[in-house]
């Protein structure tokens, strides 16, 4: 359960730091007025919407961090045996890498009030994430040609069920980036096309990370970092 | 005052009820004696938590119950009671802990002379393995297991010419040695429980799972399973019968003498002998 | 959706709320059926989690009454006694009482008690609602299914889960359950979602959250422990959907059942326990803390007097909330892991023990120097303690270790958890009820049926647990439907189980009463009028009763003090309602501070 509790404590850590700035030493029943104690508080307004996506990130990764402490006791057991990784996750990863930086291309473009680029990367992170799930169905489909079948081993089972648990999450996303570049069609202001980009740019990001970390468990890579970070700690 | 009353009435039923009711623990059969003072250790802290509470809460309730012109006291908080209730109920709660993981580093560290066997919980049966007079038991797989080796002994493995296989019977156990029983299952989960021992360990399939004991008096006592493993779980019973030492090996010998009748090289072939 | 911000986070002086744009109601299928007022939705979840409480207490009695006179009712067999126990647990844990803290009094008090108009996400809050009744078809469909719900306990523990040999195992039951857990799952994120990021960004001016009801900070807590929690149910259901379907080996270790190998290898059940009770444990406390919050407020309420320590009740409820990731193990020291993790949490779980006794501490000082109006709400506050400390004290025997080995999985861990986890906080959602009904209706329920229906529930379920423990002490099992031939059980002990069901066949009868007075002081109940019961927090200042859609009429609320303003000494009324500006007080229990 390593990782999800080291997922959880980042929680933590972020949690007692915003709290720490709430005022809960504070006595309630001294203070009266509406503006009351904490006047250091810097007014700083988040919609709403990018709070919640903020707060629905945390429960996708605990999800997640929660599978990958199951792979990681599953993987201990005598009958695990790793599987190869199709090359063609690289094109991929390179393929989602592209996607992200498309819509952080759209982001600065909406900031900046320039339609056609925000268009154009919209719809060009829309098809870099078309092609990163297809590749990732050609992964799939390499694998089980190759005889790693879903049931063959365990290391196989989570392969399919946590590619397949992000490619859900980002198919999810892309109905959000639809509705984003259909609106950036429709819509006259960009200012209101401001938010909903701003959200499917942190989201991707959120979702690459996700993919790197996944990467690196596969290639092993993720246990090499924990082995030095434990030398460099004793 | 009613309500005051009716919950003096709860605490004070409740200690009543907890001295003088006839439902107690089964007179213990094994060294566990520890883990009962510990719960009689907990019992106490507990049940003067509870009636202390209580009480205090029937006597606020009795003395300031609304009447006309009381006003409540208004005090936010009051930081040093509330430290030292923090301190004090920590220091209780310490008072709990420590024997218990005193006791249970003793209950998880296995005397160098205990003997081992084996428990073979299934589907909804117990079943039981003893080393024979090597005092050893052989490796075992659940791979391994057919119709004439019920229990997947590693047939390859020396030792397990003399283990002592007992099916859906009934465990003899010497009196005063200490046991360290291997819980073993080859489907579901299960749980070996001895009321009498107070030991509790669940088998799991796929790994082998332990708790040890020295039963301390001779008698009869029942195995309960205490893990639900599908609708036969509560007939899957079994006895423990622990014997003065004599008595048991007069049993264990006879046991070894049928079962090297079982095991010659022929049932191992396949053929059939009869009994 | 709505893009305009509502307030900001944690902001005191932010000079302008800028108000929402409410969406409009056009028909009556959109202001009742589809409604996306959390109003609404709130009873609409309160209602459903209700009925599936009456299906679960009707399971309750079958169990009894098998347990209490075995072999008089055949149909009770084996079989589906486990399916009632386990339809039963599952029900009353996740579908009733999380829902019902959650779902019903999260979405009707949240709102309404921040001074908010709406959550912030209706539309998703609305499909919350729709998403769970969908999950609840789900459960409910499994009883008419060919073999019946699952009988695998309410833990669900793998390999039995999806074997032959339990109900369901190898039938739908399984899947069922399995599906509907994950559509449970998904509705709640939606709804949970919308009560952290309302009080998160929705709170009036002036509601510092020192300032908020302690009702808010528990179901804040607890939506926020619920988010993190449930993933690992969904893992664990994923993955055990995948094993019982698809044939992989997640948790199917090599097996051989009923002298047939099964085509598994190597997979880890103990892996599911540790999924299981990653969500189990934070569970009891996604289930106690929205309970703390709202006693807190019944005691302060209806003793007159401010919440003693509100400072510390904060912060044990955070300390609580943390700490309960890092106890789960507790339920598994007997399960074949490895045993030198008893150790760490018996600790830990024992740490927990101080912040939960610190509240109770405080609930009691609360009592002491007030002014106790002994309102039905109040009985079942105290009620409440009684239960919650009992149960809680044996929690302590359940927690370290070594005490655990001869209680765990007998009927003393029934009786606890029923005491802690089922008798205390239905006692709060009872009291509860009878404390807001008059906000929802506009009425008051009735008192004398409100009186019986307390006494015959408080002093039954502690006559129904209480004994319990002693059961188990013995050595019974939990989970047997048959306890006849047990050598060790002396025959006083069957005396004692018909007794216990008799109680329990009458706690289920005054249930009845109850819901007669929730229908009939609909119609026939006293006015209330706004605040029945002259409390401080926003809900009760609304302009109108039972509030509108919107809440707030034209100018929503701003908030001049904290939660707590009762009995101040030289105020002329014995409680300052938050949102009233004066009169300024002189602060007397600042010399304490
Ligand atoms: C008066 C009301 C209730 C009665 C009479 C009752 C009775 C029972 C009985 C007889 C069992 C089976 C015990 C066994 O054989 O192992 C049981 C199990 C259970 N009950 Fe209740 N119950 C009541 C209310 C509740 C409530 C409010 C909850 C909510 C937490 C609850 C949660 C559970 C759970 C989780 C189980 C365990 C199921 C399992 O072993 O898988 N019960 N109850
Ligand atoms: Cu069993
Ligand atoms: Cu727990």
């Amino acid at each position: 359960m390593g990782s999800i509790l080291f997922f959880l404590s980042i929680l933590a850590i972020i949690a007692t730091w915003w709290l720490s700035r709430q005022g809960l030493a504070s006595k309630p029943w001294l203070e009266q007025g509406e503006a009351a104690a904490l006047p250091n508080l810097s007014v700083r307004s988040a919609a709403p919407a990018t709070i919640g996506l903020r707060v629905f990130l945390a429960v996708v990764g605990s999800f997640f961090a929660l599978f990958i402490s199951a792979y990681s006791m599953r993987m201990q057991l005598p009958d695990w045996r790793t599987l190869p990784l199709p090359p063609i996750l690289w094109l991929n990863t390179i393929m989602l890498v592209l996607s992200s930086i498309a819509l952080h291309g759209a982001m600065v473009a909406v900031r900046r009030g320039e339609r056609n680029e925000l268009k154009i990367s919209l719809i060009a992170a829309g098809v870099a994430a078309l092609a990163f799930l297809s590749g990732q169905l050609v992964a799939w489909q390499q694998l089980a040609g190759e005889g790693y079948r879903l049931t063959a081993n365990p290391a196989n089972d989570f392969f399919y069920v946590l590619t397949g648990a992000h490619g859900l999450h980002l198919l999810g996303g892309l109905v959000a980036l639809a509705r984003t570049t259909e609106k950036a069609w429709r819509v006259p202001a960009t200012e209101h096309l401001r938010l909903p980009v701003e959200l499917c740019a942190t989201y991707w990001h959120f979702l690459l990370l996700l993919w790197l970390v996944l990467l690196s468990i596969w290639t092993g890579w993720a246990g090499e970092i924990i082995d030095i970070c434990r030398q460099l700690l004793t | 005052m009613a309500v005051a009353l009716i919950l003096v009435l709860v605490a004070v039923g409740s200690v009543v009820f907890h001295l003088v009711s006839p439902w107690w623990w089964t007179p213990i059969a094994s060294n566990w004696r520890y883990i009962d003072n510990t719960i009689i250790i907990t019992f106490w802290i507990t049940g003067a938590v509870f009636v202390a509470v209580i009480l205090f809460m029937a006597y606020c309730v009795y003395r300031f119950r609304h009447q006309a012109g009381r006003q409540a006291h208004y005090e936010p908080e009051n930081k040093r009671l509330e430290w030292w209730l923090t301190i004090v109920t920590g220091v209780g709660v310490a008072a709990m802990l420590a024997p218990g993981l005193f006791v249970w580093q003793q209950f998880i560290t296995v005397p160098d002379d205990a003997t081992d066997i084996e428990v073979f919980g299934q589907q909804w049966q117990w079943s039981f393995r003893l080393p024979g007079p090597d005092g050893q038991l052989a490796t075992s797989d659940t791979r391994l297991i057919s119709p004439d080796n019920p229990l997947g002994l590693n047939r390859d493995d020396p030792k397990s010419h003399d283990d002592v296989v007992i099916e859906g019977g009934e465990l003899h156990l010497p009196v005063n040695r200490p046991i360290k029983a291997l819980l073993r299952s080859p489907d579901v989960l299960h749980n070996f429980y001895v009321p009498e021992m107070r030991a509790k360990m669940d088998l799991v399939p796929g790994q082998i799972s332990y708790i040890w004991f020295t039963p301390t008096r001779t008698g009869t006592f029942e195995i309960l399973c205490a893990e639900l493993c599908g609708v036969g779980h509560p007939q899957m019973r079994g006895k423990v019968i622990v014997q003065e030492e004599s008595e048991y090996q007069a049993w264990l010998q006879e046991k070894v003498a049928t079962s090297f009748a079982r095991l010659t090289p022929d049932t191992r072939n396949g053929a059939v002998v009869p009994d | 959706m709505v893009d305009v911000p509502l307030g900001s986070a944690g902001v005191v002086a932010a000079p302008d709320v800028e108000d929402v744009e409410l969406y409009h109601p056009h028909s009556w299928v959109t202001k009742y059926v589809f409604s996306q007022d959390a109003k609404v939705i709130a009873i609409q979840y309160s209602f459903v989690a209700l009925s599936v409480g009456l299906i679960a207490l009707v399971l309750s009695w079958l169990m009894r009454l098998q347990l209490g006179f075995p072999g008089v009712f055949s149909f009770i067999d084996a079989n589906a006694y486990y399916q009632f126990i386990t339809m039963h647990g599952m029900m009353m844990v996740v579908y009733v009482l999380t829902a019902l803290f959650l779902g019903g009094f999260g979405n009707y008090l949240i709102p309404l008690m921040v001074g908010a108009r709406d959550m912030v996400f209706p539309y998703v809050n609305m499909l919350s609602f729709w998403v769970y009744f969908l999950a609840v078809l789900i459960l409910v469909a499994s009883f008419f299914i060919p073999g019946g719900p699952t009988g695998a306990g309410w833990t669900l523990y793998p390999p039995q889960a999806i074997t032959t040999g339990t109900p369901g195992g190898q039938d739908w039951g399984i899947i069922l359950m399995l599906m509907s857990l994950m559509v449970f799952i998904i509705g709640f994120t939606m709804g949970g979602l919308n009560y952290v990021v309302t009080v998160l960004q929705a709170r009036a001016r002036g509601m510092t959250l020192m300032r908020m009801p302690l009702t808010v900070w528990g179901i804040f807590t607890a939506s926020f422990m619920a988010l993190l929690a449930f993933p690992a149910l969904f893992v664990g259901a994923v993955m055990m959907l995948f094993d019982r379907v698809l044939g992989t080996s997640f948790f199917m270790p090599a097996m051989v059942e009923m002298g047939q190998p099964l085509d598994r290898n190597g997979g880890s059940p103990l892996l599911f326990q540790h999924l299981f009770w990653f969500f189990g444990h934070p569970e009891v406390y996604i289930v106690a803390l929205p309970a703390f919050g709202i006693v807190s407020d019944l005691i302060s309420t209806h003793a007159r007097r401010n919440i003693f320590g509100y400072r510390m009740m904060v912060w044990a409820l955070l300390a609580i909330g943390a700490l309960s990731f890092i106890v789960w193990a507790h339920h598994m020291y007997v399960s074949g892991m490895n045993p030198y993790f008893g150790f760490f949490f018996a600790t830990t779980t024992l740490i927990i023990a101080v912040p939960t006794a610190i509240k109770v501490y405080n609930w009691i000082l609360t009592l002491w120097r007030g002014d106790i109006h002994l309102n039905v709400p109040m009985l079942f506050a105290l009620a409440f303690i009684v239960t919650f400390v009992n149960g809680g004290l044996t929690g302590l025997f359940l927690g370290n270790v070594v005490v655990d080995v001869p209680l765990s999985d007998t009927m003393f861990v029934v009786a606890h958890f029923h005491m802690v986890m089922g008798v205390a906080p239905i006692l709060v959602i009872f009291g509860a009820i009878y404390h807001w009904y008059p906000k929802v209706t506009g009425r008051m329920l009735n008192d004398a049926l409100g009186k019986l229906h307390f006494w015959v529930t408080f002093l039954g379920a502690y006559a129904i647990f209480f004994p319990m423990h002693y059961l188990g002490l013995m050595g019974i099992p939990r989970r047997y439907h048959d306890i006849a031939d047990m050598a060790f059980v002396p025959p006083s002990a069957h005396t004692l189980n018909a007794f216990i069901t008799i109680v329990a066949l009458i706690v289920g009868a005054a249930q009845l009463a109850f819901v007669f007075n929730l229908f009939w002081s609909l119609r026939h109940g006293r006015n209330s009028g706004g605040n029945p019961w002259r409390a401080t927090t926003l809900e009760w200042q609304t302009p109108e009763t039972p509030p509108p859609h919107g809440n707030w009429g034209n100018d929503l609320p701003v908030v001049y003090r904290w939660a707590y303003d009762y009995s101040v000494p030289g105020a002329d009324q014995d409680f300052l309602p938050q949102n009233q500006p004066g009169p300024s007080r002189a602060a007397p229990g600042a010399g304490h501070g």
